[in-house]
């Protein structure tokens, strides 16, 4: 084996940092899925019947569809009867401040770097932060509710805002859009909701982070942001999960929902945990995320840095209907170890001078395999339609794989659609001269694959993006990186 | 400063240095020539460890340690610099993003506070004067689209920053045009002190008109076959390498 080969592969080893867990008191449902389970969960969060209803409906569509196998992933059939789909940190009452958190909690996000307190003030960052389903606490919000914005747990906006969350829960993903959208829409306990009034410039970044804590328990969150006319919101979502030798279950989904003139702004830093060198363990990673440009001139743009799950299943879409509204995905994947990912994005043309940019950098180590899957739809009346996608993938020692799978349709004859894919692999020259420069061989691999994500990473607010380059080092720390 | 002795490496089951001895003071420019084929580039390669290069027998002693004991960046940070003969690319990464990794883990392996934001600017500000190097070729990724003239003058600007005590200059003058050859030359000259060496390893004599050596060795078969001053290198000129193989072949 090469050195170089080496250093890949104790860069590929490197173990989870963030794995740990907590003891809190849990409130969980028992295993298992069924109506009965459903209702439990709405019941325990006091929801309106509607919803209830809603829920029902969905399980029952869920119930006759059937999991999809085409990503190119391989995994063993997840069982769904031995999930606990429910479980909610014991609290007392409702809390009115951060002071009556739970220590413990506030612990865990301060391991994780996360904190709920003043300093999140200084930094200008409103958190929701949720640990196994139920959102904790909210930061900022009165600073926020004077601008008219809402920003709170899914559930606090049923209760507060049943209004809004009727008209546009589902809105654009449907209840039964896909199999894992519809197992959510029947189970999803908590989420993080956003609402931009018109005109309203959100000056601050909304931030959500997930963590699975309790073992066995799915984590089905849902989050909504509706930017109404001339509106803006930046919007990040990070995630970590404990270390668990079992899989498990996460399955997502996420609605942005854009008026007129509109610009949501969606980062997510993905650092579930990814299983152990042999492949043992890590998240199941199903989510489904859609934004809707609904109104003309309106713009939705995702940025995704996934380094963790096991598996992870993931197309972030923007569906251009108004005219002149325009979508972007910047992702940046790496996988190492056995990790699969097959992640990508859909475009979906339906307006007049709608523009889509697609730029995706894949990342392979180790005995990891790295798909892209993108489509471009450019449909009839979509006159003038633009399309760029940009897929690149980078190699890491000859034991990984990358694919690219895009699909392009066109029903106008007026579109312009350019891709361009390219495939490399670290070179030993690249580690070499940088060797010569006095530079060791983790923070070469460091330099290169931050490089090699710039364009993406340069999408991210600045403080996540350092976060963002850190965990690109962490994550293939030893592997070729 | 540096001490060859007796030094053989083979790549890949060829064996290519057949036993070189070269001792090189603090002050002085070495000139390495010779016809293709006879290990020019593969000492500047084995010097500067590179992997591929299998060392099978004599020593190299760099500043009274074993230079051949140590891994390439330990080298790098006891101050042995390789210009290369074809600098890489690094998209995404720019000269000074590199250069600052590198001056930083070099000063931490010395034991130096690690140079702030200000002062680095400044150095940079400093050495872009002396080799005459374009700023904002600094400011895109390294090397990239870069013409052979530029990445051969950014190597020296590296050179620059990071003042090794020993540079290995390789086929520096490869691809030059004479313009470039004597802004390159002339920052190479404006580097040199009474504590660094340099050691030019090149085929052709027109580089030895701008940086002028102090000696001059002749590389054949692996083997250092005749040493001078640069009035050697005028010689090798005149009559050309088979003038060498000649006289070797008559031994």
């Amino acid at each position: 084996m090469s050195k170089d080969n080496q250093v890949l592969e104790e860069f590929t080893s490197k173990e989870y940092e963030h794995g740990w867990t907590v003891n809190f008191e849990t409130d969980s449902a028992p295993k298992g899925l069924s109506e009965d389970i459903v209702r439990f969960i709405s019941t325990r969060k006091g929801e309106p019947e509607c919803l209830l209803n809603w829920r029902l409906e969905a399980y029952r569509r869920w119930t006759k569809m059937n999991e999809p196998k085409w990503a190119n992933v391989r995994y063993p059939a997840i069982n769904y009867q031995d999930i606990i789909y429910y479980s909610a940190p014991k609290a007392k009452t409702e809390k009115k401040s951060l002071n009556e958190v739970d220590p413990e909690l506030v612990k865990t996000f301060e391991k994780l770097g996360i904190s709920l307190n003043e300093q999140k003030r200084l930094t200008g960052v409103a958190v929701d932060a949720v640990i196994d389903s139920v959102s904790v606490a909210t930061t900022f919000k009165d600073k926020l509710a004077e601008l008219g914005i809402i920003f709170c747990s899914f559930s606090e906006a049923v209760r507060e805002h049943p209004e809004l969350i009727k008209k546009y829960l589902g809105s654009v993903v449907p209840a039964n859009d896909n199999y894992f959208a519809a197992l959510n829409s029947a189970v999803f306990s908590d989420g993080s909701f956003a609402y931009i009034p018109k005109g309203v410039r959100c000056p601050m970044e909304l931030s959500t982070y997930f963590r699975i804590n309790a073992a066995n328990t799915g984590q089905f969150e849902r989050t909504l942001i509706v930017a109404e006319e001339g509106s803006y919101v930046s919007y990040l979502e990070g995630c970590t999960a404990p270390m668990r030798d079992e899989n498990q279950l996460h399955a997502a989904v996420v609605e942005l929902y854009a008026m007129k003139d509109a610009e949501i702004k969606y980062s997510t830093v993905q650092n579930w945990y990814p299983g152990d060198k042999e492949g043992k363990g890590g998240i199941y990673n199903f989510v489904t995320k859609r934004g809707l440009c609904f109104g003309d001139h309106s713009k939705i743009s995702w940025t995704q840095v996934e380094t963790g799950s096991a598996i992870t299943w993931k197309y972030p879409s923007c569906i251009l209907k108004g005219d002149y509204s325009s979508g972007e995905f910047y992702s940046v994947a790496v996988t190492n170890n056995y990790q699969q990912a097959d992640t990508g994005t859909k475009m979906v043309h339906i307006g007049k001078n709608t523009r889509s940019r697609i730029v995706s950098k894949g990342i392979s180590a180790g005995r990891s395999q790295n798909s892209y899957r993108g489509q471009v739809h450019i449909m009839k009346r979509a006159q003038n339609a633009r399309n760029f996608s940009q897929c690149d993938s980078l190699l890491m020692g000859d034991q990984c794989g990358a694919h690219t799978f895009p699909y392009i349709d066109v029903e106008n004859n007026t579109a312009r659609i350019e891709h361009e894919a390219t495939t490399s692999k670290i070179g030993e020259d690249q580690i070499f001269y940088c060797l010569q420069r006095g530079i060791d061989e983790e923070a070469a691999v460091a330099l290169i694959v931050n490089g090699y994500a710039k364009e993406v990473l340069n999408q991210l607010p600045m403080e996540f993006a350092v976060e963002a380059q850190k965990l690109l080092a962490l994550t293939l720390e030893g592997s070729v990186g | 400063m540096l001490k060859i002795d007796n030094l053989q490496a083979r790549v890949a089951e060829k064996q290519i240095l057949n036993g070189i001895n070269l001792e090189v003071k603090a002050g002085e420019v070495h000139a390495i020539m010779g016809p293709n084929g006879s290990g020019k580039s593969t000492l500047a390669s084995v010097l500067s460890g590179r992997e591929d290069y299998e060392v099978t027998g004599g020593s190299v002693n760099f500043m009274g340690k074993d230079l051949l004991a140590m891994a390439p960046e330990e080298r790098a940070r006891e101050g042995v610099f390789m210009a290369f003969q074809y600098p890489v690319e690094i998209p995404g990464v720019s000269t000074i993003n590199f250069m600052k990794t590198a001056l930083n883990q070099i000063r931490e392996h010395r034991g130096q506070p690690t140079v702030d934001a200000v002062s680095f600017l400044n150095l940079m500000k400093e050495k872009v004067k002396l080799v005459e190097i374009d700023q904002s070729l600094l400011n895109r990724s390294l090397n990239e689209g870069f013409s052979g003239g530029e990445k051969k003058r950014n190597e020296i600007f590296q050179m620059a920053m990071l003042e090794p005590r020993l540079a290995i200059l390789d086929e520096t003058d490869s691809g030059l045009d004479i313009d470039a050859l004597r802004i390159v030359s002339n920052g190479v000259n404006k580097l040199r002190s009474k504590n660094n060496a340099i050691i030019v390893v090149t085929h052709y004599q027109r580089l030895l008109d701008y940086i002028v050596p102090d000696f001059v060795h002749v590389l054949y078969k692996g083997r250092i076959v005749k040493s001078g001053t640069k009035e050697l290198a005028l010689e090798l000129e005149a009559k050309g390498y088979d003038w060498i193989k000649n006289e070797m072949a008559s031994v």
